[in-house]
């Protein structure tokens, strides 16, 4: 069998989603190629190549593709599909946008946010936000899968593809891009971040959660993350949510400040290595994942914690 | 300008479910059932632009066994003006209730499909796309601000590290995020009111499509459990712990 993977980047670099959901694309068994598409996409594209066990990668350079829009790269994915048996990409904003329309137009019902491969056809995803996990077997002759990075180590390079450039489909002209705001920071991406510190409702405010959380973040070199009551309250901006309705999480070490632990916050990130939660009511539930819960009022701990670093 | 907004009746939102000890499934029997959350923010959207006079009439439809008239009650006396009910008490997966609201699009010729991102049972997160697909519309996934044009509508779009704004032919799709906006609740009046609004009854068969699952699931579980772990006393004693014992430092 061949598996088709769809690459996230940015055009000028490969996500290392791409590389983890390579890992799951891979144990599904056979050859494996990834698409490129975007625009002045070279540097993404030689990345791809040097994924390890992919065969080929395709490449689909055209401005029609620069921006991933749905349409238009779900348009060219449909183009390409009668060559492979599978069609995966990482559960990114991108994949869970793009890749229910490439399932439909194939009709086939796709697998969404695959945290364990057990055969071809055979997966594991959580339901419930998490609360508990259906194992699936797809019945349809291909297979459309979206693939939770946090679940998969990143396949390591040392390969050599063959690069083929990819014919652009024709445009639907039915969508355009109008702009982005991406926030430029120097931090790590919250959903590869090898640390994580995550404020809660308890820092208070905005000025506070800047205040006690980023100088512990700096020192760590620290992603940081917010429970959804801080999102809601302001403090801290949309995508630092991590929860069922953010993003999910697995870090080496998850630091959990002021937040009581909501279910739908761990969710989020109680696949994470090591948890540590800093919270001054010793009953909340957060206490219950983390390997090391210390009971104290943070806006004293975090400056004390930042100190002894 | 009609505005559809499919909304789905699932456990709510503050239950903890239960996974079956024999692995069947989770347990549905008398917990409670509520609209799901991301559709209640549908609902409002549609609301707030009828309410902004950019549409005229509002209608939500719900696939599912006959208790479904609830979760579409909820949705007219919330004030939305009419129902449709396509009543089974199969399984239908996404795939399939994405054909149904395309044979309803095509009766109701709305200029708007309005949906939750995603259902908080099954989380695919596949039904606004999907639908959008087999309409060749374009879709504005995972909004957080919807600006209606004359015949472009443009989304503003929660992605990984910021925000998207496209524009989009009309008729299109839009799919809600948390941020579009808050959901009202519904007044005593307006639910007495919502008893007379008409719902339509009808089935799969009607729209030619058949619920047989795609997906078996071989299994439920439980996710793997986490143990406690221990208290520290203070800070210094937790830096020594992660450096010494977890060594993450």
């Amino acid at each position: 069998m061949t598996t088709l993977l769809v690459a996230e980047h940015t055009n000028s670099a490969l996500n290392e989603a791409t590389a983890k959901a390579l890992t799951a694309a891979a144990e599904m068994g056979g050859d494996v190629h990834i698409l490129v598409a975007g625009k002045d996409c070279g540097a993404a594209a030689d990345a791809a190549t040097k994924l390890a066990g992919v065969s080929k990668v395709l490449v689909a350079d055209d401005a029609a593709y620069e921006h991933q829009l749905a349409e238009t790269v779900g348009d060219l994915i449909v183009s390409l599909a009668g060559d492979y048996d599978a069609i995966v990409s990482a559960a990114t904003t991108n994949g869970k946008n793009t890749l229910p329309r490439v399932a439909a137009k194939l009709d086939v019902m796709q697998v969404s946010d695959v945290i364990a491969v057990e055969s071809a056809d055979t997966f594991q995803r959580p339901i419930y936000a998490g609360n508990a996990i259906q194992t699936v077997q797809s019945t349809d002759a291909k297979k459309v899968l979206t693939v939770r990075t946090a679940s998969f180590a990143a396949t390591a390079e040392g390969g050599a593809a063959t690069v083929e450039a990819a014919t652009p489909a024709a445009d639907p002209e039915i969508s355009s891009f109008v702009g982005e705001e991406i926030a430029a920071s120097d931090r790590p991406e919250l959903a590869g971040a090898k640390i994580i510190i995550s404020g809660g409702r308890a820092l208070g405010s905005e000025e506070k959660f800047n205040e006690v959380i980023t100088p512990v973040a700096d020192k760590l070199g620290a992603a940081i993350g917010a429970s959804r009551a801080a999102v809601d309250a302001g403090y801290a901006p949309n995508d630092w949510q991590v929860g069922q309705t953010g993003k999910v999480v697995a870090p080496d070490l998850y630091i959990a400040c002021g937040i009581s632990g909501a279910i739908q916050h761990l969710a989020g990130m109680k696949d994470s290595k090591v948890i540590v939660a800093i919270n001054k009511d010793e009953e909340a539930p957060i206490f219950q994942v983390a390997d090391y819960g210390l009971v104290a009022d943070l806006f004293e701990a975090l400056p004390e914690l930042e100190k002894a670093l | 300008m009609k505005i559809l907004v499919p909304v789905k009746r699932v456990v709510d939102y503050n239950v903890k479910v239960r996974v079956k000890a024999d692995g069947s499934g989770v347990e549905l029997a008398n917990v409670k059932m509520s609209m799901n959350p991301f559709d209640e923010i549908a609902v409002e959207e549609a609301l707030r632009l009828k309410e902004a006079g950019k549409a005229t009439e509002i209608i939500v439809v719900s696939i599912g066994p006959k208790q479904s008239t609830e979760t579409i009650r909820t949705g007219l006396a919330m004030g939305a003006d009419r129902g449709i009910l396509v009543q089974t008490d199969d399984i239908v997966e996404p795939l399939a209730v994405a054909k149904v609201l395309k044979g309803i699009v095509e009766e109701e010729e709305p200029g708007l499909v309005i949906l939750g991102k995603q259902a908080i049972d099954d989380d695919c997160n596949q039904t606004g796309q999907m639908l959008a697909a087999l309409l060749g519309w374009a879709q504005g996934t995972f909004a957080s601000k919807v600006d209606l044009g004359d015949s472009t509508v443009d989304v503003t779009r929660e992605i990984d590290g910021g925000l998207q704004t496209v524009k989009l032919n009309m008729p299109a799709i839009v799919t809600t995020d948390l941020r579009l906006n808050e959901p009202r609740y519904a007044s005593l009046p307006n639910i007495m009111k919502a008893k007379k609004k008409p719902i339509a009854e009808k089935t799969l068969a009607d729209f030619g499509v058949e619920a047989t699952p795609r997906l078996k699931v071989l299994k439920t579980a439980e996710p793997a459990s986490r143990q406690a772990g221990v208290k520290v006393a203070s800070v210094d004693e937790l830096v020594s712990k992660l450096k010494n014992e977890a060594g993450v430092l």
